[in-house]
């Protein structure tokens, strides 16, 4: 799809013979994220939608106590200092940002009074700034008022590296200015297009200024309310133990009224997925569950149960196998998988092709990850049922083999392939986690057939994933053929997670494996659509080239992807909670209820 | 009697710092940093893991790391756990007071269920109730404690509804209800860790009593025309106690790593839980101090154990 075909669509929804949903889950098909899709129909000039609220309640209060469960619980928080998503799901409940990113891609405003845009003047031509209008009258939980000065302050808070904060990379490169008590002005350094980032989602909460200021840069640790927070949220904390509970009661000063209906929240951690699932499903004992990663037939089991069902967020969360560009059996200077040295077989495209169509991400998707992951043949997020005309997927040995026999790769001794002295032979590593184990022996199976010998191998979760620079079997060091793995989206925009396939993200021994070009792959082609789209301000233009480039990567096979997973959570039959793929699991908290 | 006790706790010091040193070192060569999440985070910029490895001392040698971290130890500062940030001593304090309460009321259970029948299988060998108490016995300890634990709550929590299975800290009732609600959710972690330590102690009794029974002492005393009662109280259970004692004391670190399992089963928020939490997350402070805090548990249990020895048998003296 081009930029033509593009307006052309986006023209369809401005006079309404495509619905606004239809064209977000056409682009998402086409590999874009659904708030890429958003921005590009606002800035088209299709009238912003505000995400109608399905909230019932008619007064604040009354719900009793809402129960859910973490099997990992929170540990921390500060937002600033929340990385995973059970800390950041926890401190959202106390703590809001500007604007949230709802389940279709469109952002919600919470503290903010409206969405800045080209209309109403909040976002510049020159995508040099963006002016926030923040609500009035909202109040941060121990009274004092919301204002400018606490959006300020999140801004120094966050970018000064002697915090070391985990959101530093959103405020680090942007300035911010007080225009008065409540507006603000985001000025950025270079055109930027994609202008939703510091004070948005998961990353974008505010703490207060008067709580945290004598705890700024070295002292962040010693703040006491890392640990009782104080946040604008619509649950007042009552307490905290770290891996083990937070709770909250209701905020009878909420800035949205009749929210929120629960009296009290109670967040649990701690013991394993399956009897969380059970907890929900079976017992309701627990109105939420979250990450549930059980197999699908466990969990259809359990709904049997009736008290309660799974609902599955689809994010940017994709299963995908790397082929490696660099020779992992060579040590070139103290290093293997050496950019100096070329995979003897991989770089050959008609391997990589044999290798794509031995990949049975049906078989995958139906006997392993059941509805929790749907087969995919984009690197970006793709449903099934919206699947892109141009790149398919499909399970076929015959043509494996004859790719393979065009290619001059002839059986050898054992069946194995070969040619000029170079053997089919790839070692396929991934963590050890029982169903990319069930999905290597799938592989494995197919590619035999072909003539192709794979010996799988599986590394511990905890140093697979590490940055531990002595350790071989890590996932950025890439020391094998071939290796599987889930790579998530961070934010909503796929600028930063485009940014794996250009070569100066390349992952070496100089800069300590710390690159995000994993596969070694590099193309010059890719490499400038990428640089354009930084500071491409037109977001139809630049869904274009996102589209390009993610063609550009299935079109090489740099990566396999195999299934696009989503984010599964138990949820009681009577509870309300709306969720978005695109944020926090307790991003609209205030929003849920109970059904009578 | 103080002057053994000083030197049994001089005694103690060294192991304490053996074991320090040997965990310290053990989880300073093993892979994996507590840093690791925000390595794949692509939004969270390498340097941040950087400056907070510097920041935290971890890129200094293992040897520095461990005098700083033992000096600060003596000193009575824990640290702070590396991933909530909370002093490592408030996070021990949170949850030992559960774990204590779990594993002394399971052991508890175990020695009221052990004892009597232990002792009553001695008196009648080979008779039926012996049989059936020896199977039964060898049943408890031989199921694993993460296996009892999932078929009761299978058994009581799914199928029968009486129990719940997610053990909360907070308790939202007073009074009874308060006491009641405590009781009933601890019902099943006490009963697994219980059962499983009931078994081996069953065994244990039972041979211990079989030894003393056949004794002339024993002899002597019924002679003397004392009731069975007296016999079996005073003259057998107190001497066939010994060798109990030194078990239970011994059992000790099987009961906290068993505590472990099955405080994550049923979300027990005990330091076992903690200790899995952490080791998870490569969180070395709180994986030395909970370890520590075990390891400490266990030589004061050993102490107990040696003191119980001269109350039961006055023959034997601390010097």
């Amino acid at each position: 799809m081009n930029e033509r075909e593009l307006r052309g669509l986006i023209a369809d929804v401005k006079v309404g013979s495509l619905s606004r949903r239809a064209f977000v889950r056409r682009m998402v098909a086409l590999g874009l994220t659904a708030p890429l899709a958003a921005q590009m129909l606002t800035h088209s000039g299709v009238a912003m939608a505000q995400s109608k609220s399905m909230y019932k309640p008619t007064k604040a209060g009354g719900g009793g106590t809402l129960k859910l469960l973490w099997w990992q619980g929170p540990t921390l928080l500060n937002p600033h200092f929340a990385v995973g998503t059970k800390d950041q799901d926890g401190s959202r409940v106390f703590y809001e940002p500007l604007a949230a990113w709802d389940d279709e891609g469109f952002l919600m405003p919470v503290l903010a009074a409206e969405i800045p845009s080209l209309e109403n003047g909040g976002v510049s031509k020159d995508g040099l700034s963006v002016t926030w209008k923040l609500k009035q009258g909202v109040k941060w939980h121990d009274g004092a008022p919301f204002t400018a000065d606490d959006c300020i302050f999140n801004w120094k808070y966050a970018s000064d590296p002697a915090s070391a904060s985990y959101t530093i990379a959103s405020y680090k490169d942007v300035e911010v200015e007080k225009v008065d008590d409540h507006t603000i002005k985001v000025l950025f350094p270079n055109p930027t297009p994609f202008w939703a980032d510091a004070f948005v989602g998961a990353r974008g909460c505010l703490i207060p200024k008067h709580v945290f200021e004598p705890y700024m840069g070295d002292k962040s640790r010693d703040a006491p309310a890392n640990l009782v927070p104080v946040g604008t949220g619509p649950y007042l904390f009552e307490e905290f133990k770290p891996g083990d509970l937070v709770r909250g009661k209701i905020n009878p000063n909420y800035h949205e009224a009749n929210k929120p209906y629960f009296d009290a929240i109670e967040m649990k951690g701690g013991g394993d997925a399956v009897s969380a699932a059970r907890a929900v499903l079976q017992t309701g004992e627990y109105d939420f569950a979250w990450n549930m990663q059980v197999e699908d037939a466990i969990l259809k089991r359990l709904e049997e149960g009736g008290k309660g069902s799974i609902h599955i967020t689809l994010g940017g969360s994709i299963e995908h196998i790397q082929l490696n560009n660099t020779d992992p059996w060579t040590e070139v200077d103290g290093e293997r998988s050496s950019m100096k040295t070329k995979h003897p077989a991989l770089t050959d495209m008609a391997v990589r092709q044999a290798l794509n169509v031995l990949v049975d991400r049906q078989a995958v998707e139906d006997h392993i990850y059941g509805r929790t992951g749907k087969a995919t043949a984009n690197f970006l997020n793709n449903p099934l049922r919206f699947a892109s005309k141009k790149t398919k997927f499909e399970l076929n040995v015959d043509k494996a083999i004859k790719l393979l026999d065009d290619a001059g790769w002839k059986p050898g001794a054992g069946g194995v392939r070969e040619k000029d002295g170079v053997k089919l032979k790839f070692v396929y590593q991934t963590s050890i986690n029982q169903p990319r184990q069930k999905t290597q022996a799938i592989i494995k199976q197919a590619c035999q057939k072909a003539g192709i010998e794979i010996e799988v191998k599986a590394v511990t979760a905890s140093v697979y994933f590490s940055s531990d620079v002595g350790n071989p079997d890590t996932y950025t060091k890439f020391y094998t053929d071939i290796q599987m793995y889930t790579t998530t989206q961070p934010q909503p925009d796929p600028g930063v997670f485009m940014n794996q396939f250009t070569s100066d993200q390349v992952a070496t021994l100089e800069n300590k494996w710390q690159g995000r070009n994993i596969t070694r792959w590099q193309n010059a082609e890719y490499d400038e659509l990428f640089l354009a789209a930084g500071s491409e301000l037109d977001p139809v233009k630049r869904a274009a080239m996102f589209v390009k480039m993610n063609e550009l990567v299935i079109e090489n096979v740099v990566v396999i992807p195999v299934v696009w997973r989503g984010g599964v959570a138990a949820v009681s039959s009577k509870l309300q909670a709306p969720l978005s793929g695109w944020d926090n699991n307790t991003f609209n908290i205030k929003d849920w209820y109970r059904d009578a | 009697m103080s002057q053994y006790l000083l030197r049994r706790i001089l005694i103690a010091l060294p192991s304490l710092l053996g074991i320090s040193l040997i965990l310290f070192t053990v989880l300073a060569l093993a892979p994996g940093d507590p840093f690791g999440e925000l390595a794949q985070n692509p939004a969270v910029p390498p340097e941040v893991a950087a400056a907070l490895r510097e920041k935290f001392g971890m890129d200094d040698p293992i040897w520095e790391r461990y005098v700083k971290w033992l000096s600060q130890m003596l000193q009575g500062n824990w640290g702070f756990s590396f991933v909530s940030r909370v002093d490592v001593d408030v996070l021990i304090m949170q949850r030992l007071p559960t774990t204590l309460l779990v594993i002394g009321s399971s052991q508890i259970l175990a020695l009221i269920v052990a004892l009597p029948v232990g002792v009553y299988a001695a008196i009648r060998p080979y008779s039926l109730f012996d049989q059936v108490a020896t199977t039964l016995a060898f049943i408890g300890f031989s199921l694993p404690t993460f296996f009892t634990g999932l078929l009761l709550i299978l058994v009581f929590s799914i199928s029968l509804d009486w129990l719940p299975f997610v053990y909360q800290t907070n308790i939202d009732a007073t009074g009874f209800a308060f006491y009641w609600e405590h009781v009933k959710q601890t019902i099943m972690p006490v009963t697994v860790l219980g059962l499983f330590q009931g078994g081996v102690l069953t065994r244990f009794v039972r041979s211990a009593v079989l030894d003393v029974v056949r004794l002339d002492y024993v002899t002597t005393a019924r002679a003397k025309g004392l009731r069975e009662r007296v016999v079996i109280v005073k003259h057998i259970v107190r001497n066939a106690l010994i060798p109990v004692v030194t078990l239970i004391a011994l059992q000790m670190p099987i009961v906290f790593g068993g505590a472990v399992i099955t405080e994550q089963i049923f979300r027990v928020p005990g330091i076992g839980s903690l200790l899995i939490d952490a080791i998870l997350a490569n969180d070395t402070p709180v994986i030395m101090a909970v370890t520590f805090v075990i390891a400490c548990l266990v030589i004061l249990f050993n102490l107990i154990a040696d003191l119980l020895y001269g109350w039961l048998d006055p023959r034997i003296s601390y010097r």
